[in-house]
């Protein structure tokens, strides 16, 4: 059998799967496992079918970002871009299958995946059909001139549908139905000659084995024994163990502890060469000095032009932090730390709120990444924590010609703006085709402009827009969701700036901003805003002795406004023998729960107001007020 | 007493008191509560601990319950022997409708306390009767038995509101109570609740312009609060009758100090308004007072020294303890120093006569002034050291408590 750093390039077949979260990948790559007895079947049952458990449990890929699968293809397999593999006896081949990421945004690692890789298998749940993020990957694979296998799976299943799909994979790629491979990851059905295909149809890859070590980082872990773990796909050259290796992007040059490829295993290996897919060791501790899209070349013989396509992970969503309890400060603090070893797109920078105290502003890539990261935080670090409501970042000129960059409403200028920019997004949309007239309506109020529309089959139809990234961070999914009853599926990436009139609206409790309510809107939706705000804080905030108004303001310039009445009474009309206890305790209860209120100048708001009113779902308000 | 008990820590089964309880206590006044956990009829908006008769089996039933009440009156005279209480100066019969079992009954259970401790000569002595229930003969027996007081479940003079309350007795009967009990020498309070679900101002109106005409010696009056667990918190879950509102209690509230103040009643707890001080209810002014007293009964709850502690609720279970020689107490709690002074405060505070603003702590006593600023607290009484709910300070007397405590 092949073996590392001596592998012929033309037995290599580097491949990843996309998919949709749920079509079934972790099963077929555990299957493709099996098959090619990487795994044995008590090891699969005993220890991969467990790691699966804490991956759907977490909802975020944990498994091997790279296998090395060797597979004998029967006679006449052939690689179509022909190469070594000719001549029709039995072979070995060396399958590497990639991991990608299945983010939506995450685009920029899923495409250095896919650069990694030569083809990609198009997996698809045949019950179900694509989804808008399967399609958008499909689409960057495509670009990125990668050969597509295109595979149903789950045909066991009584509700699959594998002619209609096939049907509609086939519109999409251009294939005919009948190269659309049926496969079963849980029985195994169709695997074997799934992998035959990859033999077949996915191109070798080519590389200069004598030119100056370069290989891609396509991923990078960090690893709490090992510090970071980088997972590199070699280009030209070599990359042998004992040698200095440097980072093209920074220059930084570390030392390689080890250098090796998982099959299933981590284990080292005399070296990586052309073609092959492996890891690195050096011993650094921050993933920021392993940067994914980076170039990894050797110390002394330097390659001169790193490979294409790299570029620093931009944040593009911004959100405040806060603990709920002040105290835990130190520990959010501590925790975004660690979470930053092994997330190089996190970024954050204290920030004081008036109303929410000490706190962080963090980036985040999108929605997505901020779930994560804020459901990391509050599992692993057990931390109540209130989050703002998401914002964009905004490039601001004002009169005098000087440029600001806004990620945070409090940073908006009072003075002359001239203009503001603001990120617009590509989104794709996929549903079936009677919810068009919703869709459409929704991405029209959310300003979105119509690019184009295909129908994928008569009943299913893609939606192309573009939407201002700030209107899909505020509840976009939700919103969707509803409408299409929850059928329809988005993706969307970065596609530019747009200028746009945009305000800042403050919300103010009897005549004092509170900070954490203020957000930067399109001028036409300021006024839906600050009513919308208004008439939730009004049903959010106990009534207080005085009278309180609750405006939305642009400027000086009162837009909306409500009024909290005067409480005028509180007490309970009856305290008898009986009540006495419950009634001191209730006090003691309420005590406790004064310190949970912020002052808003003499206003007292509770916590939970503050978690009701900027939650996006908008139950939170009904909980909160039912505490009262 | 409500529905749920509060937790406590475990109660001894001899029913026996910490030392620090009992001492003292022959200066202090002494007073007997005593439940009566039967009603006809289960009212919806009622979380009292009661039930109707065919929910119970023969020890549970009245003539159980009288043998277990008689044997926890025994039991309380053991436990306070070395304590040597004064003779009693208030006795409470509530519940439930305590007037469902006859006056002969009641009037042993009178007895047996005058037995145990004596009476005070001016004792104050009440039972809560349903309108529907009390005859002029059955008003000769309450007065030759002991009592001196009877308080009466009026509750509404309307029609309507007495049907959402799920109250059966004819309204045009109270008059004939009234009469009868103050023949036979009785003062009498009227109960009435207001806010229930389709109650006007106007409904309100005619129910205490009802009340002043019968010219009682005592009106209480209470908001309603819907509790959970009764079937009219389930009628207002479910959207069937709207909820009471605070504003309109507000309005009610303040119509009753109008008219009860117009008609000469001085209001001197939150929820009681007598003609003449002499009228007050002493009984309950013990509780508001801090004062000893002993809860005989299901689900009864006592307090002596600093100890309060509470029955287990069930007739049957409550029957099974005292039959075995056990004491009823479910759980009890000892109250330590800064729980009695937010006690003090809390119950202090919603009598006429207020608390003295020395007895505050020092951060309390800083807020005195603020309240009298925001008109919850009446100015000339701050000035004369005592903390005294304005009227809308009495609405607003949890606001009050917190600043003070």
């Amino acid at each position: 059998m092949p073996q590392p750093a001596s592998t012929p390039p033309g037995v290599i077949r580097n491949f990843c799967i996309i998919a949709h979260i749920d079509h079934g990948k972790s099963t077929l790559a555990d299957r493709m496992l099996q098959v090619t007895g990487v795994v044995g079947e008590r090891q699969m049952r005993a220890q991969y079918l467990d790691r699966m458990d804490i991956e759907r449990e977490r909802g975020i890929t944990i498994k091997s970002q790279a296998v090395r699968m060797p597979w004998t293809a029967p006679e006449g397999a052939q690689s179509s871009s022909g190469g070594a593999a000719g001549g029709g006896a039995p072979r070995t081949y060396i399958l590497n299958m990639i991991d990608t990421p299945g983010h939506v945004d995450f685009t920029y690692e899923v495409s250095r995946s896919l650069a990694a890789c030569e083809g990609a298998v198009l997996l698809v749940d045949a019950a179900q059909g694509i989804e808008a993020q399967t399609l958008a990957n499909l689409y960057l694979a495509m670009e990125n001139d990668l050969t597509i296998i295109p595979v149903l799976n789950k045909i066991d299943l009584p509700s699959a549908q594998p002619e209609k799909y096939a049907e509609e994979i086939a519109g999409l790629i251009g294939c005919d139905p009948t190269d659309v491979l049926r496969v079963s990851g849980k029985t195994g059905e169709g695997v074997p000659e799934l992998l035959d295909r990859i033999v077949a149809e996915i191109p070798a890859p080519v590389g200069d084995a004598d030119a100056p070590a370069r290989a891609m980082i396509f991923d990078s872990v960090y690893d709490t024994y090992r510090g970071v773990v980088t997972y590199v796909r070699v280009v030209d050259g070599s990359l042998s163990p004992r040698e200095r290796i440097a980072m093209m992007s920074t220059k930084a040059t570390h030392e390689l502890l080890e250098i090796g490829a998982i099959s299933p295993e981590p284990a080292p290996t005399q070296g990586l060469g052309v073609g092959e897919v492996g890891y690195l060791i050096t011993g650094v501790k921050d993933v920021r000095q392993s940067k994914v899209g980076d170039t990894v070349t050797g110390e002394r013989r330097q390659a001169t032009q790193p490979l294409g396509g790299y570029h620093d992970p931009r944040p593009m969503v911004f959100s405040g932090l806060f603990p709920i309890d002040g105290s835990d400060y130190p520990i959010l603090r501590d925790a975004l730390d660690k979470l930053k070893l092994n997330d190089a797109a996190l970024v954050y920078e204290p920030e004081t709120s008036g109303a929410l105290g000490f706190g962080f502003r963090v980036g985040f890539l999108g929605m997505l990444h901020l779930e994560i990261v804020r459901e990391r935080l509050e599992r692993e670090f057990n931390l109540d924590l209130i989050s703002t409501l998401p914002n964009v970042s905004y490039d601001v000129r004002l009169d005098d010609g000087s440029e600001l960059e806004v990620t945070n409403p409090s940073e908006f200028p009072a003075g002359k703006i001239a203009s503001i920019t603001e990120p617009v997004v590509r989104g794709t949309i996929l549903a079936p085709s009677e919810f068009i007239g919703a869709i459409m309506e929704l991405c029209q109020s959310r300003r979105g402009t119509l690019l184009g529309m295909d129908y994928l089959s008569p009943e299913r139809v893609e939606l192309r827009y573009t939407l201002p990234l700030a209107e899909i961070v505020f509840d976009f999914f939700d919103a969707l969701k509803s409408r299409t009853r929850g059928y329809a599926s988005l993706d969307y990436e970065p596609s530019g700036d747009q200028e746009a009139d945009l305000v800042k609206v403050d919300i103010l409790l009897q005549g004092d901003t509170v900070d954490a309510f203020s957000a930067i809107v399109h001028r036409d939706k300021a006024y839906a805003y600050g009513v919308q705000m208004a008439g939730k804080l009004k049903e959010l905030i106990p009534r207080q002795q005085f009278e309180v108004p609750v405006q939305a303001a642009i400027g000086s310039r009162v837009i909306a406004r409500e009024t909290i009445r005067a409480i005028r009474k509180d007490v309970l009309a009856k305290c008898y023998g009986g009540d006495i206890s419950r009634k001191r305790k209730l006090l003691e209860k309420q005590k406790e729960g004064k310190k949970r209120m912020k002052m808003v100048g003499s206003v007292e708001v509770p916590q939970e107001a503050f978690i009701a009113a900027l939650s996006q779902d908008g139950s939170g308000a009904e909980i909160a007020k039912s505490k009262k | 007493m409500p529905s749920s008990f509060p937790p406590g820590d475990p109660a001894p089964p001899d029913g026996s008191l910490p030392a620090s309880a009992l001492q003292g206590m022959p200066q202090r006044p002494f007073s007997v509560y005593l439940h009566v956990p039967f009603c006809r009829v289960r009212c919806g908006y009622c979380d009292f601990n009661t039930y109707t008769l065919p929910e119970l089996d023969d020890a549970a039933a009245p003539q159980g319950y009288l043998a277990s009440a008689h044997a926890e009156i025994e039991l309380a005279g053991e436990v306070l022997r070395q304590a040597d209480p004064p003779p009693v100066s208030t006795v409470f019969v509530g519940g439930g409708t305590p007037t469902l079992l006859p006056a002969t009954d009641l009037g042993s259970l009178v007895a047996a306390v005058r037995g145990r401790w004596g009476l005070a000569e001016d004792a104050e002595v009440t039972t809560e009767a349903n309108p529907d229930t009390i005859t002029p003969a059955v008003a000769e027996q309450l007065a030759g038995a002991g009592f001196t007081r009877v308080s009466v479940g009026m509750q509404s003079s309307v029609p309507h509101v007495l049907r959402t309350l799920d109250r059966t007795h004819d309204p045009a009967g109270v008059a004939g109570a009234v009469e009868a009990l103050r023949d036979a020498g009785l003062q009498v309070s009227l109960d009435l609740i207001y806010g229930t679900p389709g109650e006007s101002l106007a409904d309100w109106r005619a129910s205490l312009e009802a009340v002043v005409a019968l010219r009682p010696d005592h009106v209480s009056a209470y908001a309603l609060v819907v509790e959970p667990g009764t079937r009219l918190h389930g009628q207002v879950r479910r959207g069937e009758v709207p909820a009471p509102e605070d504003d309109d209690e507000a309005d009610k509230y303040e119509l009753a100090e109008e008219l009860l103040g117009g008609a000469g009643y001085g209001w001197y707890e939150i929820s009681n308004w007598a003609r003449s001080p002499g009228r007050r209810c002493r009984h309950n002014l013990a509780y508001w007072q801090g004062a000893d007293w002993w809860g005989v009964g299901p689900g009864a709850h006592s307090h002596v020294g600093g100890v309060r502690w509470w029955n287990v609720k069930h007739p049957r279970a409550y029957a099974d303890r005292l039959g075995s020689g056990q004491s009823p107490a479910h759980a009890r709690e000892v109250l330590g120093p800064g729980e009695r002074h937010d006690e003090r405060v809390l119950l202090g505070v919603r009598l006429a006569d207020g608390l003295p603003v020395e007895d505050l702590r020092p951060a309390g006593r800083r807020a005195v002034a603020g309240l009298v600023a925001d008109g919850l607290l009446e100015g000339r009484a701050a000035v004369r050291g005592r903390a005294v709910l304005t009227l809308r300070g009495r609405l607003l007397a949890d606001t009050v408590v917190h600043r003070l405590v």
